[in-house]
């Protein structure tokens, strides 16, 4: 066991290499020259163009620009954005709100995925199932722009349940509906795979051998039909995370949440390599952390699995 | 049906809900000149400023907005764009090259340190010097000594025309007359910063200390992509006196987000309306809504080293494209009024401003001579084909697709030329290809004033080699004229030379004028006394509670 998380944790460093380098060549490879972002509508002077190029080390070839930032990594030292603010700061301030609203979004879609999806799967063929099939293809087929405006609209306007936007300090009640809106196509597909993965195991051997042993049926559902069932909704909603953290670029947007996904969007606008890179390589590493942990919980949940 | 009555009575409840409890607690207010409450706080949409809040480093409105508020200028405009003096005693010359500026007396910033003649000197120098790679340092080239320090890789730090006389006198001198100078004084390029600020700018960016009638709330005041906490400086003695309790920028990803707000009464003022609300928002807000024009026009410019649009032949040609754009009903049905149509290159709120300068006719819309004169081009040059004509604009902010696609709709009906919108990703994208002179076609361009004045929409962009010529319209009788307005003795003499210039934009068209802005605005139930100024800002020291 000991060796296997030692294993992965030395897999992050070729990901981490990896990773960082493509992104800054991939940013460092935009059209347009960084500087016309800073110098706005309005222009600057060549002079000043060159001054702020010389400060920033545009002027620098690929290859320096890349290491010197790969040293201020080193140095817990990322340097700055081109509005001046330590990208330290900016990662202190963006990713707690994103990751309060991610975890936020993943313990909605698990319980509720997971217990409507149960019931639906138990229940096979009857109203309850048909009814929530119908609900979630709706769902997935509604983009989340929509969803997300509908609800602002409704809930935070016309209702007035909430503030339709959330403040800086974006406590737990004021995210509890952007969280709703980004877990809401994650909850379908969870509902779904669970209500799969449940009509399948139903079926199993070791379910009728159970119920013939004389369990009860609580029991039966609990430990037998769900657990066995839970593999793959563990793996979606490991990937999911990732996701969530990085991709919530539209419902931040909408509700004004000041995290991740806007900050890395408006960095790759302006062209601003090391902040793009910071960002993404942290969520890397939670990507990463995510899936080891997926995998360690595979083992609980199957017991035929095993690490060495 | 039942569902949304129900949501709307509840939502009218909910509003005299809030009502009520603001006249509730009114009984003890302070009470101002115009009436209303100035124990509140006005909560108003902003953007994140761009750069460190550093006067000289600032060439955007989300930093513009705060700045206006925290500092002030020797002058400040008013509503209407008319100077008034703030810090300046008085502004004296007798060549409009050699100024003596005087300071009020006994003037503070917020942090104790008094307003003195230096404080103006040192903060110009250090914006001009090219070391310190000031955004707005080409704001200070008219004043002697710019060059020396301004360019690239020079280690001077100080212009030569800057001479300190006593703690309240400086002087100026200007390595031309220019009479329009005194006018610029109250952008805030021109603010003074205290001797704090230069010793460390980097710490003084995160909070700057000025002498406005604002200053920042405390250590937080500025949480980035959140909110900038302005309050009242009780030190301040001026013509923009707080009439609130403090102004806190609310810092909006997008306008749809903050026009959200804005309805359910959760933002105060919101000085843009999104472009999809842009239908309904005289409807949602009633009184609560504005329309003002403001000092700033939207143009398309056409690059002078497109074979197809230089020489006569070109000339005629724009003319016609011109011609060809039925400004009128643009702005009608797509801007919902929230534009006017362009009679030159300026705009209307400012002085000086004429409609019918002599030419002016190649901007109204008369699909029949555009024809003509497209006809006319063709006999001189033919028109190579294989050179499609594109209007170029950024697809990441604002929104600019739409009307670009009517103008090429209109441009192809009229004429019947190949012609489309070639959208960028991003800002940098365009700029770029225009600095580089790498366009393939037209590129949309503005102006949004930095000072009311003529002058500031005709020698950045049209004047040969200047900063933001995309066309490359070089014209030596051109760049005379303005020089000939800039060193006139009066403000008036000289606006009658700018728009003497002007009359040769008119037949060139280097770039085809479309249409002036107008803000869009509105406000909550919470407030009143809100109102525009000649920049499209809304003047936030006056607003106050209902």
């Amino acid at each position: 066991m000991a060796r296997f998380l030692l294993r992965r944790f030395l897999q992050l460093i070729p990901v981490f290499l990896g990773a960082t380098l493509l992104i800054y060549f991939l940013v460092f490879s935009l059209p347009g020259d960084a500087t016309a972002a800073i110098c706005g509508e309005k222009g600057c002077t060549p002079a000043v163009e060159a001054a702020l190029r010389e400060q920033y080390n545009l002027d620098q070839p690929f290859w320096v620009q890349y290491f010197l930032y790969l040293k201020g990594i080193f140095t817990f030292d990322l340097g700055t954005n081109f509005a001046g603010q330590p990208i330290t700061d900016i990662l202190a301030r963006v990713f707690p709100t994103t990751a309060r609203l991610a975890i936020m979004a993943l313990v909605f879609e698990a319980v509720f995925g997971i217990v409507i999806g149960l019931i639906a799967g138990l229940k096979k063929g009857k109203l309850f199932d048909s009814t929530v099939l119908v609900f979630s293809l709706v769902v997935i087929a509604v983009p989340i722009f929509v969803l997300g405006f509908l609800m602002q609209f409704v809930v935070g306007v016309k209702l007035e349940w909430a503030n339709p936007t959330v403040s800086g300090d974006a406590t737990f009640t004021e995210l509890i509906l952007p969280a709703l809106v980004l877990g809401l196509v994650s909850f379908a597909y969870v509902l779904r795979l669970t209500r799969t993965a449940v009509i399948e195991n139903s079926g199993a051997d070791y379910v009728r051998t159970a119920t013939a042993k004389g369990l009860s049926s609580r029991r039966v559902v609990m430990v037998h039909v769900l657990r066995n069932s839970m593999i793959p909704v563990v793996t979606f909603l490991g990937a999911d995370l990732g996701a969530l953290m990085g991709g919530a670029i539209v419902t931040e947007g909408i509700f004004n949440v000041n995290g991740v996904g806007n900050t890395l969007y408006r960095a790759v606008l302006n062209g601003e390599a090391p902040v793009v890179v910071s960002i993404v390589t942290v969520l890397i590493v939670v990507f990463v952390l995510a899936n080891l942990l997926v995998d360690l919980l595979y083992a609980w949940l199957d017991p035929r699995i095993r690490y060495a | 049906m039942r569902y949304s009555r129900t949501s709307k009575i509840l939502g009218i409840a909910a509003i005299v809900a809030l009502s009520l409890s603001a006249c509730g607690g009114g009984g003890d207010d302070k009470s101002t000149a115009g009436g209303g409450d100035a124990s509140r706080v006005i909560i108003a949409d902003g953007s994140e400023p761009q750069n460190p809040l550093i006067p000289t480093n600032t060439n955007e409105v989300g930093g513009g907005a705060v700045l206006d508020l925290i500092f002030a200028g020797l002058i400040s405009y008013d509503a209407d764009g008319k100077p008034q003096n703030e810090v300046a005693e008085s502004i004296e010359t007798k060549d409009s090259q050699n100024y003596t500026i005087k300071l009020k007396a006994d003037q503070k910033f917020t942090n104790g340190d008094p307003v003195t003649a230096s404080s103006f000197v040192d903060a110009w120098n250090y914006g001009a010097a090219a070391k310190n790679a000031q955004l707005s340092s080409y704001f200070f080239e008219s004043i002697e000594g710019y060059d020396e320090a301004a360019a690239e890789g020079s280690k001077v730090d100080k212009m030569s025309g800057l001479k300190v006389v006593d703690d309240n006198t400086f002087t100026v001198k200007l390595k031309q007359p220019e009479s329009d100078f005194p006018l610029r004084l109250g952008y805030s390029a021109f603010f003074p910063m205290p001797a704090e600020a230069l010793k460390d700018p980097k710490k003084y960016g995160e909070h700057p200390v000025g002498n406005g009638p604002y200053k920042f709330d405390g250590k937080d005041a500025w949480q980035h992509q959140q909110q900038i906490k302005l309050v009242p400086n009780e030190g301040y003695e001026g013509p923009r006196k707080a009439q609130n309790a403090g102004v806190t920028f609310k810092i909006y990803q997008n306008d749809t987000t903050a026009y959200q707000d804005l309805i359910s009464d959760n933002l105060d003022v919101l000085k843009t309306i999104p472009t999809s609300d842009i239908k309904n928002f005289k409807n949602d807000l009633g009184d609560r809504s504005i329309e003002s024009p403001y000092a700033g026009n939207q143009t398309i410019a056409i690059p002078y080293y497109l074979d197809n649009w230089k020489g006569e032949a070109g000339k005629l040609r724009r003319q016609a494209l011109s011609m060809a754009i039925n400004r009128d009903e643009i702005t009608k049905v797509i801007f919902n009024g929230g534009r006017t149509p362009a009679k030159e290159f300026t705009a209307p709120v400012l002085d000086g401003y004429s409609d019918s300068i002599p030419g002016s006719e190649n901007l109204a819309y008369n699909p029949e001579k555009a024809k003509e004169l497209w006809k006319k081009a063709d006999s001189i040059e033919p028109y190579d084909k294989s050179e499609k004509l594109t209007i170029a604009y950024n697809a990441d902010k604002g929104d600019h697709k739409t009307w670009v696609e009517a103008v090429v709709n209109n441009i192809k009906n009229n004429l019947g030329i190949e012609v489309s919108g070639k959208p960028y990703a991003t800002f940098k994208e365009v700029r770029t290809d225009a600095t580089e002179q790498k366009l393939t076609g037209a590129v949309r361009a503005g102006w949004q004033a930095d000072y009311p004045s003529l002058a500031n929409f005709l020698g950045p962009i049209y004047t040969t080699g200047a900063g933001s010529n995309d066309a490359v319209y070089a014209n030596k009788k051109f760049d005379a004229a303005i020089n000939k307005g800039l060193s006139a003795e009066t403000v008036e003499e000289g606006n009658k030379a700018m728009n003497e210039a002007q009359e040769m934009l008119l037949s060139d068209l280097p770039a085809i004028p479309l249409w002036y802005q107008v803000a869009q605005g509105g406000w909550s139930t919470q407030v009143t006394n809100v109102e525009f100024g000649w920049n499209g800002v809304p003047l936030y020291y006056a607003i106050t509670g209902k």
